[in-house]
């Protein structure tokens, strides 16, 4: 039997971000900014946004495929997919949905794309206001329970309690992505360094996370083209290839009220195998990393369930010198992240780590061959991919 | 008086009747959860069918108020127009040992900055909301 994989078979060849923004403050509509993005990715690649015929998304992005493809006028549109769930952690598995449909014949240039302008719609952070809930939100709102920074507090505190997590070690993931920031003039938190002091001193949001433990809220857009590895060659850009991906979530995930089987846990503990193994790669061989902050918390569940280091090491590992480009051991989220560039629901970070294997990163990892991308955890379902540069074909 | 200011979402009955049991129950300060009839296994939250054995046949069974603290938070931004100016206020999510370890979510009275430890024992307390266009009863919990 053949091997069932994606290793080396499809490769990121142009990438497009629209300019970021804080929350509500896009001056274009929602559709607009997707249409930017995906016109920038194409312009990147050298393709003709024409020539593109598939489109992915995550995260119930609203801008529907067939009408951005009948507004780029594309010859035809192949393949179209959304990635079930919410809260950016579809952001690999669109990635892998896309790459999928090309090594199975059914897409050839495939736009990975997400879009927020959130001033047009409802906030994530902000409930709406009276009337009644039902099912699992009557089992939570009630009680003051709505927003993500609420529900997932649930899980980080229980990993925290269970493994004697510092808040030293939330700092320095929070302080990576503003370190990183602050040389990326495309982040929102570019000219805004964080302390120490600046974060101890936050505000609580919801314990245990305080004000910079938690993602900021943005308007912009981003996209990526994806190609079959055999015509990665013949585009502008140096190819990126996918070498591992992998989604889902672990056993009851979605049991209302906090009754999956393992609560203290950011979803990637049977996921994360199913990527080493597709990759042929460990932990050991990534050389940068970019990990979905929507809480620190969230960061650290996720590189440990990744296996980068064991729950009672983490107090250790997580020292920011440990964490920031050139020199760190593992350099975490060097375009500033979900924290301090952009909150575009993680697809900010594909093209970071698609920035570091081209060598064109603001926080360069000298010769970056391996790249990680965890996407958005605690959610279900969660995916994670690794990107390597053509030596680790 | 009630934890948490008026305002807030009102929980109603599921549109397919699926959690209607619980919610009755709660009415008359009664706990009911679910247990599958054919295997004995405990499920909550409330689903048409038992997660282990696939048997459609899940009783409604009443359990008894009492649990341990399995996580928590203590929430300080205001995340709703009904909860401006107020807080902190502090939500636990509480394990039924004597229930298959079901987990059930509920705020923790007393005062708001009391300190929380998770394993601490808690007891379940029903306040009702009689006035609401359909009157339902919350759960909370309170350290022993
Ligand atoms: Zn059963």
């Amino acid at each position: 039997m053949t091997e069932r994989t994606l290793r080396g078979k499809v490769a990121v060849v142009g990438v497009g971000e629209t300019k970021y923004y804080k929350h509500s403050q896009s001056p274009d509509p929602e559709f607009v900014l997707a249409l930017k993005a995906i016109l920038a990715a194409c312009a990147d690649a050298g393709i003709n946004p024409k020539d593109v015929d598939s489109f992915a998304s995550y995260s119930n992005d609203r801008n529907d495929p067939s009408r951005i493809a009948s507004a780029l006028g594309c010859k035809e549109l192949r393949f179209s997919n959304m990635q079930w769930g919410g809260g950016g952690g579809g952001g690999a598995a669109a990635v892998g949905n896309a790459a999928a449909a090309i090594v199975s014949g059914q897409a050839d240039v495939a736009i990975v794309y997400r879009a927020l302008a959130q001033g047009q719609f409802q906030r994530f952070g902000v409930a709406a206001a009276g009337g009644t809930v039902a099912g699992e939100n009557a089992l939570v709102n009630p009680y003051g329970i709505f927003v993500p920074a609420q529900r997932y507090a649930f899980k980080m505190m229980r990993f925290m309690h269970d493994h004697g997590i510092e808040r030293e070690a939330l700092r320095a993931i929070a302080m990576a992505s503003y370190h990183h920031a602050q040389a990326n003039p495309r982040a929102v938190m570019y000219g805004r360094p964080l302390s120490e002091e600046d974060y101890d001193n936050a505000r609580w949001i919801s314990e245990p996370s305080r004000l910079f433990d938690c993602c900021q809220e943005n308007d912009g857009a981003a996209a990526l083209v994806l190609v079959s590895a055999e015509r990665a060659k013949d585009f502008r850009q140096k190819p990126a290839y996918i070498l591992g991906v992998a989604q889902g979530s672990n056993h009851r995930h979605a049991a209302r009220a906090y009754n999956a089987t393992d609560l203290g846990t950011s979803s990637f503990g049977p996921v994360a195998p199913r990527l080493w193994e597709m990759a042929k790669l460990g932990p050991k061989d990534v050389d940068v990393l970019q990990s979905y902050e929507n809480f620190t918390g969230g960061v650290l569940m996720s590189l440990v369930e990744h296996g980068y280091f064991k729950p009672e090491e983490a107090n250790d590992f997580l020292k920011l010198e440990n964490l920031i480009a050139p020199t760190g051991k593992l350099p975490m989220n060097t375009s500033g992240g979900n924290l301090a560039e952009c909150y575009m629901h993680g697809l900010e970070l594909q093209i970071e780590a698609v920035r570091q294997l081209r060598g064109t990163s603001t926080s360069q990892v000298p010769g970056a061959k391996v790249a990680g991308v965890i996407a958005g955890p605690m959610v279900t379902p969660v995916s994670t991919m690794i990107l390597g540069s053509e030596e680790t074909l | 008086m009630t934890y948490l200011p008026a305002g807030l979402p009102a929980p109603v009955t599921e549109a397919d009747k699926l959690d209607q049991p619980y919610w009755e129950g709660t009415r008359q300060n009664k706990l009911m959860i679910q247990r599958c009839g054919s295997c004995g296994t405990w499920q909550w939250g409330p689903e048409w069918l038992c997660h282990e054995c696939h048997s459609f046949d899940m009783k409604w069974v009443e359990v008894e108020g009492r649990g341990t603290i399995y996580s928590w938070t203590r929430c300080w931004h205001p995340v709703h127009p009904a909860l401006k100016g107020f807080g902190p206020y502090i939500a636990v999510v509480v394990e039924l040992p004597h229930a298959g370890k079901i987990r059930m979510l509920g705020n923790l009275l007393g005062e708001p900055q009391q300190e929380v430890e998770i394993g601490t024992p808690v007891t379940a307390v029903f306040e009702p909301h009689d006035d609401a266009k359909v009157p339902f009863t919350l759960v909370h919990w309170r350290q022993v």
